[in-house]
């Protein structure tokens, strides 16, 4: 039996000792002897987050396929262990072998929030390595960030050996047979490291240094070497259905968020709603063969046991497939008693007929996503989503039975007026009144509908057309949605309605982060020093220690969230490739401030870039 | 068709609780492919129930459940299918097909066997299983001097009082009449059979640490690891002295 790292002692003193003991189903443990590499990958959140990530239990199962390679997982120690770990000077330790981290060849840290970014110096220091890319030693694991988050490396350019741009399923081959052929000729860490920076979607931020004008902005990029790259293009995996898919997923003993097989059904989105990061850098659109969707849902629930199985993509109605999908899946889960989760599902008729099918109607809410409260406000976002679309649909569902909606909307959108936020309540409202109207009163289950209106306030993403935009104060946002709360205290059904909105504090961090440049990993780096872990949390977000930290590191929020950016200024992003131009999303820009509408993928190809890597049916591409 | 399992739990799945170890079977019965009996309704769930909730941090080797199956080959295939889709540190003991006469698992709890040893210095997760322990056959005894002798002493008082501080009061208990046996074991180690039922249930930790009062022993509770060995049903008739048998065999008293 293994030795778990740590003692019983602590594990009964810590919340959830589950976390940290590994030893799932389908975990994976090899002889550590007799691997050539050692990989540990890293969700930098707590375990019940982390374990609910898809992108993990990919690549552990593909890298764990190799039988040279070991990987294994780790996750962000919660603040009570991390009190004892610091105290107790324990080293922080993978979970499958329970070996310090830093005896490991490569530490991954997939990247899917700003707010995480503290919890990644968490997990370094703890594991006992530089914090600095640059003061690592020769036998201190390679540090590698991916996800979402990598696309803008800069502020966390400093604590990262390698960037990997792109998904991941393409490259991890090649650089660990890089790193292998640089250890049998001796090679020291930066041999490696050079190597990998030539290898496709490898990005090494210590080769380069980036530049400034006097009034901040980047003026451009230095590199060390001349023959590493100017660019950095992301990889692409081009035949979704062929990739290697994790059959044998890890099935946690705690709940997690994510409690169920995960079929991923396609990558990319047709749709380019101008404020959605990943709408761009997952183009082109590839769907997975429904066929092989079929094997791997009878495949996966057989080898978890879980009694839930949810379909992932960004906009599962528009898979070409899905009848043919859901329909399989009816019959077969309702003969294992299975459970079917259908987000990001268009409101029709089709859908809550399958709702209806899968889901307990009484309990479920149906959820609309419009985004903005007026049209003129979804025109520039291009949300293609109507008034019209959506009451047609809230009166289908309310005759079905459902008595519950949730709808969600972003403040701070550009170009947002008094009216659109006033829009929102309206919406609601109409959505409420669409309920009285269709239901009569003795068919009525509960007497009333719960209309759920959630705000958010918007941050501007690199590699969208709003990259350009201007992001609100923390003041201009609470007064929006001061204002929203009014409009709905006014509509006559505002009893029906209920309103939430978030922290705005958080907001604008992420905003800094979002669009920040490598200066700003000084502040990360302060305010972690200073106790800052965990900011994804509210109840652990000290907003107070962050400002002091930018004050004290000279740095102006205002120059990263409210500036708005010149047509040709440099971003610090510029330098990646995620298929998209930038002369596609600055026309897009233009498009939005005038409030013209671009048509989805499907039905009008708009020349974002991405058809040139030649995959996907809407790019030209066979599959 | 009523069947009632027995599995072992120790080494590092001591440390996940009750609820997710019923979450866990859950999952495991249908890796297994077994043919369990679901409730009916809009969101049937398996037919399954435990028999005594086991804290977390203790060991097991008489840990039971109850599940209806809607067929089956034989128990021995059932239990070879379980036991195949355990995660390291869950062993499937035994299945035994019940009478349908026979009182579930969790209403007939009465009694259960504990061992309580010391845990070795560096025997972080060590496995009793067998005797055999990760620290390399580290004494698990605890080293107190004629130690049956003190546990029959212990047990001998008229009462042995302790009090129990709840939210709202403390009430002062009385263990003795919970306690059935308690003797030392030959390496040291402390073994006892008390009380499991739902009305008198007693925590071998609260005797123990009555007993190291008693005797003057100075070992904090984390030093010890309590391992229970097996859970009773009560087969006396009314009236009758207790009539202990393990709940995997009440099948035999019928």
């Amino acid at each position: 039996m293994r030795r778990l790292a740590l003692s019983d002692e602590v594990l009964m003193r810590v919340e959830k000792p589950a976390r940290y003991i590994g030893n799932e189903i389908n975990s994976v443990v090899k002889d550590g002897e007799r691997v050539a590499v050692r990989f540990v990958m890293c969700f930098p959140d707590v375990y019940e987050i982390g374990m609910s990530h898809l992108g993990i239990q990919i690549l552990y199962s593909m890298l764990n396929e190799w039988e040279d390679v070991w990987c294994e997982r780790v996750y962000s120690p919660w603040v009570d262990l991390d009190r004892i770990m610091r105290e107790q000077n324990i080293p922080l330790f993978a979970l499958e072998s329970q070996e310090p981290v830093k005896n490991m060849d490569f530490l991954g840290i997939t990247i899917q929030y700003e707010m995480c970014y503290t919890n990644i110096l968490q997990i370094l220091d703890l594991a006992q390595i530089p914090l600095m890319a640059a003061e690592r030693g020769e036998d201190v694991p390679i540090v590698i960030g991916g996800g979402p988050c990598a696309y803008n490396p800069e502020p966390i350019a400093d604590f990262f050996d390698i960037f990997y741009i792109g998904e991941g399923e393409t490259q991890y081959r090649a650089l660990l047979d890089c790193y292998l052929a640089n250890r049998a000729q001796g090679g020291t860490r930066r041999d490696f490291l050079k190597r990998a920076a030539g290898l496709p979607g490898i990005y090494v931020p210590q080769f380069y240094e980036e530049l400034y004008h006097a009034d901040g902005t980047v003026r451009g990029r230095k590199k060390l070497y001349e023959e590493i790259p100017d660019t950095i293009t992301k990889e692409l995996v081009r035949d979704v259905t062929e990739v290697h898919y994790p059959l044998k997923p890890v099935v946690p003993f705690i709940k997690v968020t994510q409690d169920r097989v995960v079929l991923e059904i396609q990558r990319g989105c047709i749709r380019g709603c101008r404020f959605c990061q990943a709408g761009q850098l997952y183009r082109p659109v590839r769907e997975r063969d429904a066929d092989r969707l079929k094997e791997y849902a009878a495949a996966m629930l057989e080898n978890t046991g879980h009694e839930e199985i949810s379909l992932s993509s960004l906009s599962s109605s528009d898979y070409t497939q899905l009848n043919e999908l859901l329909d399989f899946l009816i019959e077969d889960c309702s003969r294992k008693h299975v459970n079917i989760s259908l987000p990001s599902l268009r409101i029709d008729a089709f859908s809550l007929d399958v709702m209806s099918k899968v889901q307990d109607v009484k309990k479920s809410s149906l959820t609309f996503a419009p985004e903005a409260g007026s049209q003129r406000l979804r025109d520039v976002i291009n949300k293609g989503l109507t008034e019209e679309v959506i009451l047609k649909g809230a009166a289908l569902a309310f005759e079905g039975g459902w008595t519950r909606v949730k709808l969600y909307f972003m403040l701070g959108l550009p170009t947002e007026t008094e009216e659109d936020i006033r829009g929102i309540g309206d919406l609601s409202n109409k959505i409420a009144a669409a309920f009285f109207e269709t239901v009569p009163k003795d068919k009525r289950v509960n007497g009333k509908v719960q209309i759920v209106a959630s705000t958010s306030f918007f941050i501007p993403k690199p590699f969208t057309p709003f990259q350009w935009a201007r992001m609100c104060t923390k003041e201009e946002f609470l007064d929006k949605a001061y204002l929203t709360k009014r409009g709905i205290m006014e509509q006559l059904n505002q009893k029906s309605i209920k309103y939430n909105w978030h922290e705005a504090d958080a907001s604008v961090l992420e905003g800094v982060f979002a669009r920040g440049d490598r200066r700003v990993a000084a502040v990360i780096l302060e305010a972690y020093r200073r106790g800052c872990l965990f900011d994804s949390w509210s109840e652990y977000f000290h907003n107070d220690i962050w400002l002091q930290c930018f004050a004290d590191c000279g740095l102006d929020i205002g120059f990263y969230t409210t500036r708005e950016r010149a047509e040709d200024e440099i971003f610090p992003w510029d330098f990646i490739d995620c298929g998209v131009t930038k002369e596609f999303l600055l026309r897009e820009w233009k498009k939005a401030q005038a409030g013209t509408v671009s048509p989805n993928c499907r039905k009008q190809c708009q020349g974002c870039g991405a058809g040139r890597f030649g995959v996907g049916r809407e790019c030209g591409g066979k599959l | 068709m009523k069947v009632r399992i027995k599995f072992a739990k120790y080494g590092a799945m001591k440390f996940i609780g009750h609820l997710d170890m019923m979450r866990y079977f859950q999952k495991a019965v249908r890796r297994a492919r077994i043919d369990i009996r679901y409730s009916e309704g809009f969101s049937p769930h398996q037919i399954m129930s435990f028999a005594a909730p086991l804290g977390v941090g203790i060991e097991s080797y008489g840990e039971y459940m109850d599940i209806e199956v809607l067929s089956m080959t034989s128990a021995e295939d059932m239990r070879l299918a379980l036991d195949r889709v355990m995660a390291e540190g869950v062993e499937i003991l035994s299945v035994n097909v019940m009478p349908d006469t026979v009182k579930n698992a969790m209403a007939s709890v009465a009694a259960a066997a504990y061992r309580i040893r010391r845990k070795s210095e560096d025997a972080r997760t060590a496995v009793a299983y067998g005797g055999e322990d990760a620290g390399g056959g580290a004494a698990e005894g605890f080293q107190i001097a004629n130690l049956n002798e003190k546990l029959q002493a212990f047990l001998a008082q008229e009462h042995i009082l302790y009090t129990k501080e709840t939210k709202k009061n403390v009430l002062e208990l009385d263990l003795k009449p919970g306690i059935y046996e308690l003797t030392a074991e030959p390496d040291g180690a402390v073994r006892m059979l008390v009380n499991a039922s739902s009305g008198g249930n007693v925590k071998p930790m609260t005797v123990m640490e009555q007993f190291f009062v008693f005797a003057g022993a100075d070992i904090p509770q984390t030093a010890c690891q309590v391992i229970r060995l097996e859970t009773y049903a009560d087969m006396a008739k009314e009236g009758e002295a207790h009539r202990f048998v393990p709940l995997a065999e009440m099948g035999k008293y019928i």
